[in-house]
């Protein structure tokens, strides 16, 4: 069956462009309503609901967070008891990496990939409004745990044997299991869509070095997710199944090894690092190029630092477990890789400078974050290659001196960018600017606060202070500086709530936006903001990297995709030439139908195995009826 | 921003088909996931024997007649789920829905074996940790066995019904007929840890 034996398609070459907008628009929207918002799949309102979720994720545990500084102030401090202390730090962790870190990075390629490739919707859009769900479902589970007193106490790492059927009474760690399980299904399913959008849903032209580099980013990103989530899934679910019928993995009196935890939980936990860091590295080589108004210096050494970043991601895991005696051999070797991942690291931030020296700035709020970003960052590899060495290592591990390094690389290296990449995408996804004076309030705030905080918790370290303890006694020489990083913890707050005034208000009353108010060069700037539910009215033809910048005053754009059903062009993997006009499926209330499945046999089975057998059959059956051909023209081919 | 058409994709196929279906690269990710699952299982597998005294730990090796069995009857079922495929590419309805018939049985006939393989471990899950392990790498296999069936199953309803005759289902079938491909050489490695490791 081909076009030519059908009565004429309505297709884009015969309208005008609000007629061809009208008729997009009906095959493309989304209905008002509650009805609307349950089966939606449109990239665009998923990617939102995702990152809107994930920062109240963030609010939660910066929460938990000030409630620690609050304990720590003082020596012998009342406000929290040890058994609620070791939830809240144990929650800390947990929420702000599975929930809110990798999702939220997730979730701006959602929203921003298929815009900058040129294409109307995400591949697989019914999985991603199934991911969206079950990551839902997965931070309520935990949330909803630690209010009613039974939140996991084992630490985000949760070691056995603490966290194992002997020690870990009670239903906390398997929460913790479970949660991992619910995060892990929504980040694989996100990353397939990323993998299968870049390689096949780029806009005619955009060959691979045509492609944008946030784009690289979330690709070798979404690689890291296939390649090390299942790690985790492998390790919580055998945990669970070591708390729930008895296995022994874990247990070393009948052949288990409870190193064998530590070996899958960092073989994952390392590459989730870079899961963290590589699309902030991607926001910040499109926010510098932007604003130094010049093509970033080095792109095709940025990309291959990103693809070398991802591969020795994989050969670190080791060094997270320094002090638990393995081989010298092997230690030698993970500290050599360790300080290995500093070239590609260090190609990056050389290849930013040159692009800053080489153009002209332009310090908006942005641009402030990511000068923040490229301060904290360095400090943060700093005690990085310190930490990569052994005897160094020994002498502070379990102290703040770690405490201090991880948020350096962790807040320092992602949430710096994200922040700025916020400010950079808002007026794009709002249609709205985001306030100057409030950003850069927010940022000074931030930067300072940050650092106030965190720097003095290298010395803490060097002190002596071990991390998770819920207090410490007066003789310890400890409580001025924790009282000092008490109060730098509330100006961060404060820096923080003035970024989020800032986003409320500017969502209502920040100044109109329009297409390209940077005047940036990549083509979610070529359609309006917040762009419409189709995206592109014609789909761009990319000839350059910087196709705004090569031409600004038209856009070519190829012609001939249907009207009538939802439509877009697939296209090769290298070349990116045109294949087929594919279609995208429509909304549909399945995929939250599969995910309330999906969430009961998931927390069924922290209590029956048999939840695994008796829970699938709705998870069947709503798959089917998620597949079953509907006899829509998104079905003909 | 204005616009200037310069190309026409109002004659290209309205689906894509094999390489061009995002649907055909969508599978190969979650082959890569789950194979690296499939791997990391077989990793631990090894970690636990480097650490064990003697391997099997406290046991003897599993029984090989049903594991073997089936082994044959998985690599037996790569034949007609290549014809399968073939048939699916040429779009000849009567001869896929033989097919799909005919794959369903390669499918459910490993479950009944499988069965029987637990029977033949020579050790429960909760003996020590090499029954873990097996009984794990033995599950996980199993379940993906169960979902390609079930998908199969689907399919072969589908075939059957009026939504058949569209490429699209085609695709879908050379899609699942990877799929299986995926599942019976995932196979291997599993089947030499669980019944030959032990015998060295």
């Amino acid at each position: 069956m081909t076009n030519d034996n059908k009565p004429a398609q309505p297709t884009d070459l015969m309208f005008g462009d609000d007629e061809l907008e009208r008729r997009l628009a009906q095959t493309w929207r989304t209905p008002a309503g509650v009805w609307g918002a349950l089966t939606t799949v449109d990239h665009k309102i998923i990617g939102r609901r995702y990152i809107v979720t994930a920062f109240v994720f963030l609010a939660l545990g910066g929460l938990l967070a000030l409630a620690m500084r609050l304990q720590l102030a003082q020596p012998e401090a009342r406000f929290i008891g040890p058994d609620r202390y070791n939830q809240i730090f144990t929650m800390h962790g947990s929420n702000m990496m599975f929930l809110f870190a990798v999702p939220v990075m997730e979730a701006m390629a959602v929203y921003l990939v298929p815009l900058m490739v040129g294409t109307r919707n995400i591949a697989f859009p019914r999985l991603n409004a199934f991911s969206y769900w079950i990551y839902l479902a997965g931070g309520l589970l935990l949330w909803i745990s630690f209010a009613l007193d039974t939140a996991p106490d084992v630490g985000w790492f949760a070691y056995v044997p603490l966290s194992g059927p002997q020690y870990g009474a009670g239903k906390r760690a398997d929460l913790w299991a479970q949660m991992i399980t619910f995060t892990e299904v929504a980040a694989l399913a996100v990353a397939v869509e990323i993998v299968v959008t870049v390689f096949k849903q780029r806009a005619p032209g955009m060959s691979l070095d045509r492609i944008p580099l946030f784009v690289w980013s979330m690709l070798v990103t979404a690689f890291l997710v296939i390649m090390a989530m299942p790690a985790i899934m492998l390790a919580s679910s055998t945990l669970i199944l070591d708390r729930l019928v008895g296995t022994h993995f874990y247990n070393p009196t009948e052949g288990g090894d409870a190193l064998l935890w530590q070996h899958l939980f960092w073989f994952f936990g390392h590459p989730e690092v870079y899961i963290i860091f590589l699309p902030a590295v991607g926001m910040v080589s499109t926010i510098i190029a932007t604003f130094s108004r010049r093509p970033v210096f080095g792109y095709l050494p940025l990309v291959m630092a990103l693809i070398a970043t991802g591969l020795l991601a994989f050969g670190l895991w080791v060094h997270h477990m320094f002090v638990v005696g393995l081989p010298k051999l092997g230690e030698s070797f993970f500290t050599a890789s360790s300080m290995a991942i500093a070239i590609p690291a260090g190609i990056q931030i050389f290849c930013w400078l040159a692009t800053l020296w080489g153009g002209q700035p332009v310090l908006k709020t942005p641009m402030l974050f990511v000068l923040g970003f490229i301060v904290t960052f360095v400090i943060g590899g700093l005690t990085g290659v310190m930490v990569a060495s052994v005897p160094f290592d020994t002498q502070v591990h379990d102290t703040y001196f770690v405490v201090a390094h991880f948020h350096y690389v962790l807040v320092g290296g992602a949430v710096f960018p994200l922040l700025g990449a916020i400010y950079y995408w808002f007026p794009k996804i709002s249609g709205r600017m985001m306030s100057e004076t409030l950003g850069r309030w927010a940022f000074a705030l931030i930067f300072a606060g940050f650092n106030l905080t965190f720097f003095p918790m290298h010395i803490l370290g060097l002190e002596g202070m071990p991390r998770r303890i819920y207090t410490y006694q007066p003789e310890m020489p400890w409580a001025g500086m924790n009282m000092f990083v008490s109060f730098s913890a509330l100006i961060l707050s404060l820096g923080f709530l003035v970024f989020f005034v800032d986003v409320i208000r500017s969502t209502r009353s920040g100044q109109i936006a329009g297409e390209n108010p940077w005047g940036a060069s990549t083509l979610e700037w070529a359609t309006s903001s917040p762009p419409p539910c189709f995206n592109f009215r014609r789909i761009p033809v990319v000839g350059a990297r910087d196709p705004l910048w090569s031409q600004p005053e038209e856009l070519t754009v190829a012609g001939g995709l249907r009207t009538d059903r939802r439509e877009l062009i697939v296209s090769s993997v290298v070349e990116a030439q045109p294949e087929a006009s594919e279609s995208s499926p429509r909304n549909s209330i399945w995929p939250l139908l599969a995910a309330l499945a999906t969430t009961v046999m998931l927390i069924w089975s922290i209590f029956s195995p048999w939840a695994v057998i008796w829970g699938s059959i709705p998870i069947g059956i709503t798959l089917t009826g998620w597949f079953w051909p509907k006899q829509t023209p998104e079905d003909e081919s | 921003m204005k616009e200037r058409v310069v190309l026409d994709v109002s004659r290209l196929p309205p689906h894509g088909m094999g390489r061009a279906s995002p649907t055909w690269w969508g599978t190969c990710a979650f082959m890569l996931i789950e194979g690296s699952g499939f791997a990391l299982a077989i990793a631990v597998y090894f970690y636990l024997m480097s650490l064990a005294p003697h391997w099997p730990i406290d046991a003897p090796a599993p029984g090989l007649v049903p594991g073997t069995t089936l082994t044959a009857i998985l690599l037996a079922s790569v034949v007609p789920n290549i014809l399968l495929s073939r048939w699916a590419r040429q779009r000849d309805l009567r001869k896929v829905r033989i097919g799909l018939i005919v794959m369903s049985v390669f499918g459910a006939v490993p479950l009944i074996l499988r069965g029987f393989e637990f029977a033949v471990l020579n050790i429960r899950w909760d003996d020590n940790a090499y029954g873990s392990i097996i009984w794990t790498m033995l599950g996980l296999h199993t379940t993906h066995i169960v979902t390609d069936l079930i998908d199969t199953l689907v399919l072969t309803g589908l075939m059957f019904s009026k939504h058949a005759d569209n490429p699209r289902r085609f695709g879908d079938v050379e899609d699942n007929a990877m799929y299986w491909n995926f599942v019976v050489v995932a196979w291997i490695p599993l089947y030499a840890c669980i019944y030959w490791v032990p015998r060295l």
